[in-house]
């Protein structure tokens, strides 16, 4: 079967996965499914009781958070370094998003976005990564379907981009390890290796650019 | 750690770099945290639905019967078996996954073969559904066409990747 007609034909449960709506109820079925068989079903109840608050808590977290860096953010737009720091990293973005190449307000906070990431800085990387998102949306998005640029942008926020694994330095130092940092040249290989692949897949298994 | 000196640095120099170029910093700043206001509120409604399912797929013990399943086909590997929860587990939830390798990490020692490769995953790898929820949550996206698969293939070239570099940087020295 030659790729373009798996591209056509993708299967229809594929397709749901990617909704989720579906992936919602995938999940919590099969989550009754094992917690039946396991005899979880008490801890599953629970976490459907209590994840929610969970989230609330979180949600606070990240307000404080959305703000301060959504308004710094703002302040490094409006001075114009945004723009500065999406130059250096243009060669690079433009490979990947090719039809952002003329929108500067998105790839500035997609460079951003990465740069953060980069440092290690992920409470600093979300809002701007949503922030990236709303620019995105305004661009390219077909209502509530996620365009081929969200796609790439949300798998390259789900690899790690981390220059410095800092949190797994500390604990392997504190668990007493020789050298801490020796495995950075194999963080580097797979950080790198699994986000080609997570984009290569974005890219090329994206299908129904043009339709609705 | 030297790593500290980042944030202060970031805010001070986009400060700076604002009264350099005489733009009103402070209104600026104003503007986009009432911006930030309005994404935190949109996250929540997303947050609160995808975190409860995400619960509950960890709170089954899918996870562990799934590790159960596999965990014979990695006898032929040098993917070690110690790893395998913590790999399944990585993509759900981020504070679990951190549990789990602290204590791989005091059970086994850090320079282990394994405590290294859940190293290597660890920094490696991110919590996928999380960022996930919260992206497309805050802009109202329903539908993530090929978003899971394609993060789902990352994830799992992450964990065989790290068995797969430590094996040939470290050897598998205990």
């Amino acid at each position: 079967m030659s790729k373009s007609v798996i591209k056509e034909n993708m299967p229809y449960y594929l397709e749901s996965w990617c909704n989720l709506n579906y992936f919602f109820f995938l999940l919590v079925i099969f989550s009754i499914i094992f917690g039946a068989f396991e005899g979880n079903l008490p801890e599953v109840s629970r976490a459907a009781l209590e994840e929610s608050s969970h989230a609330v808590i979180l949600s606070l977290e990240l307000l404080g958070m959305l703000c301060f860096w959504g308004g710094l953010m703002e302040a490094a737009k409006r001075s114009g370094l945004t723009e500065k720091i999406c130059f250096a990293l243009l060669p690079v973005l433009g490979t990947i998003f090719p039809r952002l190449r003329k929108e500067k307000a998105a790839l500035g906070a997609i460079s951003m976005n990465i740069t953060a990431n980069m440092l290690g800085l992920g409470n600093a990387a979300t809002p701007l990564g949503i922030a990236a998102m709303k620019e995105l949306k305004s661009i390219s998005a077909r209502g509530c379907t996620a365009s081929k640029e969200m796609v790439c942008f949300v798998v390259m926020n789900t690899a790690s981009l981390q220059i410095l694994p800092t949190t797994v330095a500390i604990l392997r130092m504190e668990a007493g390890a020789n050298r801490p940092l020796d495995i950075l040249p194999a963080v580097w290989i797979v950080s790198l290796c699994s986000l080609f692949i997570g984009i290569c897949v974005a890219k090329f298994s994206y299908r129904g650019g043009a339709q609705k | 750690m030297s790593t500290d000196i980042i944030v202060p640095a970031i805010i001070a120099f986009v400060s700076g770099y604002c009264i350099y170029k005489k733009t009103d910093f402070f209104g600026a700043f104003l503007d986009g945290a009432k911006d930030g206001l309005y994404s935190a509120a949109s996250v929540l409604p997303a947050l609160c639905l995808l975190m409860t399912a995400v619960g509950m797929i960890r709170a089954s013990g899918a996870l562990d019967a799934l590790a159960s399943a596999i965990s014979p086909l990695l006898d032929k590997t040098v993917f070690p078996i110690k790893v395998l929860p913590l790999a399944l587990l990585r993509p759900f939830s981020g504070s679990g996954a951190l549990a789990y390798y602290k204590e791989l990490c005091g059970e086994l020692s850090p320079d282990s073969y394994p405590a290294r490769v859940a190293s290597v995953l660890m920094g490696g790898s991110e919590t996928t559904f999380y960022t996930i929820a919260v992206y497309y949550g805050a802009v109202g996206i329903k539908k993530t066409k090929n978003t899971v698969l394609a993060a789902l293939c990352a994830d799992f070239a992450a964990a065989v990747l790290s068995a797969a570099t430590v094996y040939f940087i470290f050897g598998t020295s205990k």
